[in-house]
């Protein structure tokens, strides 16, 4: 889709007699990471596996998760990056991996804000202090929840 | 499922070798065949970068696939945070810990692997995806360990769940009252998991020794049996059990995901004096939690279960994977001109690694 | 036309006796099941999905036949009970929807059209992965296995009633859907081994979808550039984005019902603890998706179709190119229109609506385009054409209405009525089916080296369209008067909706059969077909019709395929030459018109 610019195909360079370009065939070529690197980010990998369970005894409320989840991505960053290659090989295959990565999140993102959105609805049979309590602290942020326009469909629903 | 991918790789590339590409690039044309040139490609270097194109492509469809069951997590996490707060008590952290390292420990065996092939190292890559078998069967050993010390106190997948629902629970079918029955096994296995104070756990309680020691915090008010009962009123109850009353001092700050800590945290009047302020942490019980969450605690079972068995049916066939590399290499099929299948099979396993360092602390190091 | 005996090439010389083609290059049954040739893998794809079309098609005839009258009307006649009657019209409109989905709308122009025609497009010899490509149809033949299983299950318990405690209920009445806690917990019938069935048509599925992208990334010829694709093969690309990011999910959604059903996890039951909702959300992120997987590649041809028989270049190239991979990307984001009435977050729902709209745009754009490019054009009125243009206008009317039901008001007062069975039939017959018989017959002379018979081709096109609407058009009208969809029985005053409805479906079903009977006949004693009947430039004409077994007997370079002036009819053989003395592709350069540019 990028390569716009020229009538050019993965196969342009083996019909004809031309030489690939040199820094075009490193990468097609596959880069040898040097050891040194490699066993580098083995041991990045090991003390950010002690990071993440060591700051399991931190106090941070809810950042607890998503500092877990940072420390999780640096180290896939790493394993993607250097492990996979992926520093030195097509950016097309970093482009199939961050689209997978952003689909994911919105599929995850949209069923957890979803759900976030109707459970008090579900829940409010039962809902003794607990969910008043929830409902409330919402409201803070989002202050219209409570007037929740389809509450009757959904107790149609029901 | 993934063989069919891989089972192309032998159709795949020949490599240049990095100082042939140039010498070789000019007369490289259509008659020139390299030993591993399906009939299609023009070039080994555009078949090499076909396969790789096509793994990676296959590895976004896996990363959709888990991305699944991560939502599912994401989901009953934002809105149930206690569930998992007090069910992943039931996991093991330490064996966590070392399949943890075990895993990224085979996936540099395996980038290191790829490495050797690139150099033509042969001996060094047999040795190396030795290692990293090595790796993958403890994985899965320590994996069944995991398992199988479920499976005898009835932490099973499924409807078999310790936790299920009693009045569906197989376990609980033919008992007078089978919210009454779960109740007792579930503090029974509460005690020997160390979550409930009292008697001292059994072996399990060392799993969370180390620097993850959770402190076991015994709850002074919830031990009436009375008290059980009217939680177990199903939210009826007008006279809210402590657990309820817990809740409602204590409301979860539900995030996305996200896990309140701080609330139970702050609270002084229900933990033990001696507990270290640092770790706050407080250990729930099964009756410290709401009852209609009560009714939910198996879900972290079971997406415990879904998580870790699809990671564990692709480590399986990594395994089958590497296995069949091995013996390859070992008879020397793969080298500086021709390494691909090791490269591709090594993508697979290192996502197989990636899914797990994401796993582990969601699963295993809630908080 | 002169019938012309003699197969001929490119430039309309006739082929040698012995010239070498895909179809006799080798012989035996071992030679099509273990092929690794994706001319003979398309084969092999449209004898099965053709087959499964059928399956289909029997059940949709019996249950517009059920629908004849207000009572059940085939359960009364062959004296079943009213509930064993209704549980049958359950099972029919499930079977019917679940096979047309999965064995025939999805695969469809991908496996057939796609297999065959993409890599002669790209000028390559095969797809890039050719064993993959077998192992899809393997596992097409695996997962259609699960349905007739599914299927005959069904039909023995019905026969020898005993035979259900055996081994359990067959048949399938969840709706194509599955919807839980219905498919997990409550359904008697065989729910596990179409699950399966489903799981494993995705895996096929995506492997289709990593061979079209490795092969459009990697096998493009020389000098065909990204925008010297023919408009086909991008919308292929978008929709092998689609199988790669949303059949996965499919799969775990899949594996999650069954183990639900089989283990009893509860994910989705709430009796159970679990979330329904979420069901809802896993399976249409899938299906919304899956829309565009069956339509996608349906725009792609009727572009092929419109410019080829327009004589004339197609109109904004880069605008349908790009509208393609927008759908794709946009359908991703729609998924909730599916769930307003269904307990989604009135958020969600506004969201959702909201985006739906954005998907008419580039939707909007190709039917500008198409129907520009037949602006002015020579128009030429082939069965192909016939169905593209039946395509146009029914894509539109099938479109606006779902525009209709994205609008969230007017959503909750049809739902779950026939405007939506309308609608989707709309688009999913009136669109995917009218553009993958245009396919079939503008590639049939590629495919099979015969020319099919012209008269009772547009014979049959005619008969398809009116079956078409009279089956279809009167249901927006019956849903919109509230008769709801899913119902063995109605209120009288519907019977007149129903009962053209089902007429309409018996002539779609004759048209459907006069296009079968036309290829059959044609296979056997159609004439043989030049290598460009159309004179259209894209490469697949650039070699002979039936291609020999690599495709190309000299590698073709890429050019402009909508620039057609190099082709000179030829009434001997009545299709187009090239001028042996221009070499092929190396003559296009020629500077492209300029109002293309």
């Amino acid at each position: 889709m990028t390569d716009d610019h020229a009538h050019e195909s993965p196969r342009q360079a083996s019909t004809s007699t031309e030489l690939h370009a040199p820094d075009h065939d490193a990468h097609a070529a596959g880069h040898a990471a040097p050891l040194w690197l490699l066993a580098a980010v083995f041991a990045a990998l090991l003390v950010l596996t002690g990071a993440t369970v060591a700051v399991t005894q931190i106090q941070l409320g809810p950042l607890n998760v998503w500092l877990a989840l940072l420390i999780a991505t640096v180290k896939a960053a790493l394993v993607v990056l250097y492990f996979m290659h992926l520093r030195w090989d097509s950016p097309f295959n970093a482009t199939i991996l961050i689209s997978a990565l952003l689909f994911v999140a919105v599929l995850t993102g949209a069923v957890i804000h979803d759900s976030r959105e109707y459970r008090p609805l579900l829940d409010r049979p039962q809902s003794t202090p607990r969910r008043v309590a929830v409902a409330g602290q919402r409201d803070r942020r989002r202050p219209s929840r409570a007037g929740c326009g389809t509450a009757g469909t959904r107790d149609g629903a029901k | 499922m993934q063989d069919p991918e891989t089972g192309t790789q032998p159709t795949q590339a020949s490599q240049h070798h990095d100082a042939g590409a140039h010498g070789q690039g000019g007369d490289a044309h259509a008659h020139d065949h390299a030993p591993h040139l399906a009939h299609h490609f023009d070039t080994p270097t555009q078949q090499f970068e076909s396969g790789k194109l096509g793994m990676w492509v296959f590895l976004a469809t896996e990363i959709l696939m888990f991305g699944g069951l991560f939502a599912a997590y994401g989901m009953y996490r934002g809105n149930h945070p206690e569930i998992y707060l007090y069910a992943h008590h039931y996991l093991d952290t330490t064996l966590g810990a070392i399949n943890t390292i075990i895993l990224l420990a085979s996936s540099f065996t395996v980038a290191w692997g790829v490495r050797a092939a690139q150099k033509g190292q042969r001996k060094l890559l047999v040795t190396l995806l030795l290692l990293t078998l090595l790796g993958g069967f403890g994985f899965m050993g320590i994996k069944a360990i995991e398992y199988t010390s479920k499976f005898t106190h009835d932490l099973w997948p499924g409807s078999a769940n310790m936790f299920y629902n009693p009045t569906l629970n197989p376990m609980f079918a033919d008992a007078n009252d089978p919210r009454a029955a779960q109740l007792e096994a579930i503090r029974h296995l509460e005690e020997y998991y160390g979550i409930r104070g009292g008697h001292g756990g059994g072996g399990h309680g060392g799993g969370h020794a180390g620097a993850i020691e959770q402190p076991r915090i015994t709850l002074t008010d919830d031990a009436d049996p009375g008290d059980a009962e009217a939680a177990s009123g199903q939210g009826e109850a007008p006279g809210p059990s402590p657990a309820v009353e817990r809740s409602m001092i204590n409301p979860p700050a539900v995030g996305a995901g996200g896990l309140s800590e701080e609330a139970l945290g702050e609270a002084p009047s229900h933990v033990a004096p001696h507990m270290p302020a640092a770790a706050a942490g407080a250990t729930l019980t099964y009756e410290d939690l709401p009852p209609t969450e009560q009714s939910r605690a198996h879900m972290f079972f079971q997406i415990y279960y879904m998580m870790t068995g699809l990671h564990a049916v692709h480590v399986l066939v990594g395994l089958g994977l590497i296995s069949w590399i091995t013996v390859r290499s070992f008879r020397g099929a793969f080298g500086p001109a021709y390494y691909t299948p090791v490269d591709l099979v090594g993508l697979y396993w290192h996502l197989v690694d990636l899914i797990w360092i994401f796993l582990f602390p969601l699963l295993y190091l809630i908080h | 036309m002169s019938a012309n005996p003699q197969a001929t090439d490119i430039y309309g010389k006739p082929l040698p006796a012995d010239a070498d083609n895909y179809l006799t290059h080798s012989r035996g049954i071992a030679s099509w099941l273990l092929t690794l040739d994706h001319k003979r893998i398309g084969i092999m794809y449209m004898v099965a999905i053709l087959t499964f079309f059928f399956v289909g098609g029997v059940f949709a005839l019996l249950l517009r036949t059920e629908l004849l009258t207000p009572e059940a009307t085939i359960g009364t006649a062959v004296g079943m009970s009213e509930d064993e009657a209704y549980r049958f019209y359950n099972q029919m409109f499930t079977l019917h929807g679940a096979v047309m989905v999965f064995l025939f709308i999805i695969p469809a122009i991908p496996a057939i059209l796609g297999n065959i025609i993409l890599p002669m497009m790209v000028g390559a010899k095969d797809v890039a992965f050719p064993r993959l490509n077998l192992a899809s149809w393997y596992l097409y033949m695996i997962g259609g296995t699960f349905f007739l299983w599914v299927l005959a299950k069904g039909v023995l318990n019905s026969l020898f009633p005993a035979l259900a405690g055996f081994w359990g209920g067959g048949g399938l009445d969840t709706g194509w859907t599955f919807y839980t806690p219905y498919s997990s917990s409550a359904s008697g019938t065989a729910v596990i081994a179409a699950v399966f069935g489903a799981f494993v048509l995705g895996f096929s599925s995506i492997l289709t979808g990593v061979n079209f992208i490795a092969t459009i990334h990697m096998l493009r010829a020389p000098n065909q550039g990204w925008f010297r694709l023919p408009l086909f093969l991008w919308a292929l690309y978008a929709t092998a984005i689609i199988q790669i990011l949303a059949t996965p999910v499919l799969a775990i959604t899949l594996l999650l019902l069954a183990a639900e059903r089989i283990l009893g996890i509860g994910v989705f039951d709430p009796a159970r603890g679990g979330d329904p909702v979420l069901f809802q959300h896993f399976f249409w992120f899938y299906s919304h998706p899956a829309v565009y997987i069956m339509v996608l590649p349906a725009f792609g041809v009727i572009s092929e179709i419109i410019s080829s028989f327009s004589r004339k270049h197609i109109f904004g190239y880069k605008f349908i190119a790009f509208s393609s991979v927008a759908i794709a990307l946009l359908g991703f984001l729609v998924w909730g229109h599916h769930m307003f009435v269904s307990g989604q977050s009135a958020a969600a729902n506004v969201i959702f609506s909201l985006l739906t709209f954005s998907v008419a745009i580039p939707s909007a754009i190709k039917v500008f385009n198409w129907v520009t490019t037949m602006y002015k054009g020579a128009i030429r009125l082939d069965t192909p054409m016939l169905f593209a243009m039946g395509f146009i206008m029914l894509f539109t009317i099938g479109g606006l209405t779902g525009l209709f039901l994205g609008a969230l008001a007017v959503d909750i007062h049809v739902h779950d009525t026939y405007f939506i069975v309308a609608h989707f039939h709309f688009v999913m017959v009136g669109s995917m089916m009218f553009a993958f018989l245009g396919g079939m017959f503008y590639w049939f002379p590629k495919m099979f080296g015969k020319m099919y018979n012209e008269f009772w081709g547009r014979v049959a096109a005619a008969v398809i369209f009116i079956g078409f609407n009279l089956t279809f058009y009167i249901q927006f009208v019956a849903g919109s008067q509230g008769m709801p969809r899913r119902y063995a029985t109605y209120l009288p005053e519907f019977q007149v909706h129903h009962v053209t409805s089902t007429i309409g479906a018996y002539v779609l079903a004759i048209g459907l059969l006069m296009v079968l009977a036309n290829w059959i006949h044609s296979l056997v004693k159609g004439r043989p077909a030049p290598a460009n009947p159309w004179g259209h430039n894209s490469l697949e004409w650039h070699t002979a019709s039936p291609p020999p077994h690599e495709n190309f007997l000299r590698a073709p370079r890429g050019s402009d395929p909508y620039h057609f002036d190099q082709w000179h009819y030829d009434e001997t053989i009545d299709g187009y030459v090239l001028d042996p003395e221009q070499p092929a592709g190396a003559a296009a350069p020629q500077p492209a018109p300029a109002h293309q540019r």
